[in-house]
């Protein structure tokens, strides 16, 4: 037994070895090596002599809090995770209920057709977006014309350049949790929207009741999916706005650690930088986790009884 | 990479590597078979995009696998310095029948030495001049491009009562900023390692830079703003530009056919009381040999080649860059060209910016500040003086190598000796 027991554990262990190995290699060890990194001063002075690298203690962390640009790249990253997160996981959501709708027809070229933009590239994407956000030939201010607005330098004005690349993001990316949510939308049993019908729900109160609990580990996944990324915002605005935009309002945490990291070749700041996002993404998953957790007990406990009420009739 | 790697340690002696940038790369292969030819040394030339190039050669350098002879923005010569990946080549420059020093212009050859040591050969040049239209200045009374600061405000100024903005100036781009404080007469960094935009003399052109959006002479665009500044110019948005070399091509072929004769180039206006015309930036690239190189000799033949007058004429007339040797200036297609004339007076009165690894990010850093004095009421000197803080602590390792170095330089010495 005991021998058996040994057995498994070595054969558990030799079948781990290669994942673990890609997780020490990959992943850990780099993160290990980027948080000495950041205790150091390491520069380009370092690449001509290892005797130019410094220890610094915490003065990287130090002079990052302390700097006001760290601090706007960090409300311009929340404000395009809390603005655009929502925003895409809604649109997601509502394009999901409309392509799995019964009345849809040609659902499956409606999905194509809403997934085309995840999957299209970036910069050609971006190339379009430039035009359709141009001050006097964008398809955007002609449009604003229309209904009697005043034309907006979408990029060019500090104070729309962030909604800017937020529109873009959305329609960039809604596509992919839209797939995410349909999967979703399609395993829900057809029996508990028939026994909500039967108990007089009409459609708004089955979408609160059957569909909005039944899609809570969806929207866990969708919700965490969104943020991670939307926390690590980089491409787009570096390919709209390449500089950050007008007075930084489009800088990133990231492209902040990209442009400290790979074009001053300050090793050690970016390194910091990084960490101190790593940290925000964890606090965001955590709390998202939590949320969930609790409203999920919270619905599975309705459910349960919805389907017992259910069963009774 | 590693492929890369392995090819080039197998290579035979006579076989050089070359890396040039963008469009270069792909004319001056034109060049190479007559010096193949000339020297039996057989060049490969690779080519790198200009976006990634800085970054590919650090990379290159860090990973062992750099070429012999490079192409290198001139700008970037003090951060290779820095970290020791080119060569001296003060010795061989001294000993050369072919690169003759007093045939470069003295501010761009300034560029490419350090502490008194020459470590690359400028190829071509590049400083920025004043584009402007003849016609509108003229109506606004200066049948000749402006030459002092105060002659160019009241251009501005009657242009603007004329409906047109006076100047375009990127609000995100740093050598307009930096021209003016240039001019003024200031030197961004001293010698200290200590920035110098506290300094009155930077003060003066910074201010001056910043006047001219307050004033509404020019208008308040980024880069990205601008959606086509050549039929902007042609329609008289904008009556003055601040550019380069490079323009003068897009010029002629992207203003309208109408509008062809009433644009021109001129040097830049000085500040008052100064010599005309006023500094501008010593730009352009040179030819650097990289230290691990086992091929220095050849690789020197090839730089020669490219830096004999000959070869600097045909190199222009194959891709319209401005030879940096004086002696190639007297060829009928570039003296005659009455574009290129304001380049060649401007040639004589450039000067380098700061030789220090950091200059890069201070120059985008002036661009920013710039653009917040622009965009926001803080004072000019709130600005600097900000700029000033956030500059010197970049600089501040530079500041402690500098200090170490004046400590031990005989412990330097005695390291450096096995």
């Amino acid at each position: 037994m005991r021998e058996g027991l040994r057995n498994e554990a070595r054969a558990a262990a030799l079948f781990l070895a290669p994942a673990l190995a890609v997780i020490f290699l990959l992943f850990l060890l780099p993160a290990v090596a980027s948080l000495f990194l950041s205790v150091t001063d390491f520069d380009i002075y370092a690449l001509a002599d290892y005797r130019n690298v410094r220890f610094v203690g915490l003065r990287n962390y130090q002079q990052l809090l302390g700097d006001a640009v760290f601090w706007k790249a960090m409300r311009n990253t929340l404000y395009f995770a809390f603005a655009g997160g929502p925003l895409t996981v809604f649109a997601a959501l509502g394009s999901a209920m409309l392509v799995n709708a019964k009345l849809t027809r040609w659902k499956s070229l409606f999905r194509t057709i809403y997934f085309a933009p995840v999957v299209t590239s970036l910069v050609a994407v971006s190339i379009v977006f430039r035009y359709f956000f141009h001050v006097r030939v964008g398809l955007l201010n002609q449009f604003m014309e229309l209904i009697g607005l005043a034309p907006v330098d979408w990029l060019g004005e500090p104070k729309w350049a962030m909604p800017s690349i937020i529109l873009l993001a959305v329609w960039k990316n809604f596509g992919y949790s839209m797939i995410i949510f349909v999967a979703g939308l399609q395993s829900i049993p057809e029996e508990m929207y028939e026994a909500a019908r039967i108990d007089g729900a009409g459609p708004v109160q089955q979408f609160r009741h059957v569909t909005i609990p039944m899609l809570a580990p969806t929207f866990l996944f969708v919700g965490i999916v969104t943020a991670v990324g939307y926390l690590q915002l980089f491409a787009e605005p570096y390919v709209m706005t390449p500089d950050g935009g007008p007075l930084k309002s489009t800088l990133s945490v990231v492209m902040m650690m990209y442009e400290q990291g790979f074009r001053w070749w300050s090793l050690g700041f970016a390194a910091a930088i990084a960490f101190i996002l790593f940290i925000v993404i964890g606090i965001a998953t955590v709390i998202q986790f939590r949320l969930q957790t609790s409203r999920e007990r919270a619905s599975a406990v309705a459910a349960r009884t919805a389907t017992m009420v259910g069963g009774e009739e | 990479m590693l492929l890369l790697f392995l090819s080039c340690s197998e290579r035979p002696r006579n076989h050089l590597t070359f890396w040039a940038l963008g469009r270069e790369g792909e004319v001056v292969a034109q060049m190479i078979p007559e010096f193949e030819r000339r020297t039996g040394i057989d060049v490969e030339v690779q080519q790198l995009p200009w976006t990634a190039a800085h970054e590919k050669l650090l990379t290159a350098y860090v990973g062992e696998s750099v070429p012999d002879v490079a192409q290198v923005g001139n700008t970037w010569i003090p951060e290779f310095e820095a970290i020791n990946a080119v060569d001296d080549l003060t010795a061989r420059v001294a000993s050369s029948k072919s690169v003759d020093r007093s045939d470069y212009f003295d501010g761009i050859w300034a560029t490419n030495e350090i502490g008194g040591r020459t470590y690359g050969i400028p190829w071509y040049v590049d400083t920025r001049v004043l584009f402007y239209r003849t016609d509108l200045l003229a109506a606004a009374g200066f049948p000749n491009a402006p030459r002092t600061w105060s002659e160019w405000r009241t251009a501005m100024a009657r242009l603007r009562q004329r409906g047109h903005y006076g100047i375009l100036l990127p609000t995100d781009e740093w050598p307009q900023p930096v021209i003016l404080a240039l001019q003024s007469g200031s030197v961004l960094v001293n010698e200290n390692g200590e920035a110098a935009f506290r300094d009155p003399r930077f003060h003066e052109g910074f201010d001056f830079y910043v006047s001219l959006f307050r004033d509404d002479y020019a208008p308040v665009f980024s880069r990205t703003q601008v959606a086509n500044r050549y039929l902007q110019f042609a329609q008289g948005e904008f009556a003055m530009m601040i550019t380069g070399p490079w323009e003068v091509a897009e010029f002629r072929t992207r203003i309208p056919a109408d509008k062809q004769n009433v644009w021109t180039t001129a040097p830049l206006p000085a500040r008052d009381g100064t010599p005309w015309p006023g500094v501008s930036l010593a730009g352009g690239s040179s030819l650097v040999i990289f230290r691990q190189s086992e091929r220095k000799d050849a690789a020197w033949k090839l730089i020669e080649y490219l830096s004999e007058p000959a070869q600097q004429i045909r190199f222009f007339e194959l891709m319209r860059n401005l030879p940096a040797r004086k002696s190639a200036w007297n060829a009928p297609v570039l003296r005659d060209d009455p574009h290129l004339r304001a380049f060649r007076i401007q040639l004589d009165r450039t000067v380098p910016t700061p030789k220090i690894p950091e200059w890069e990010r201070l120059a985008t850093m002036i661009a920013e500040y710039g653009e917040r004095a622009i965009r926001t009421r803080a004072t000019t000197k709130q600005v600097a003086a900000a700029l000033d803080a956030n500059a010197n602590q970049i600089l501040a390792k530079r500041r402690w190598m500098l200090a170490r170095k004046a400590e031990a330089p005989l412990q330097e010495e005695r390291r450096e000796e096995p």
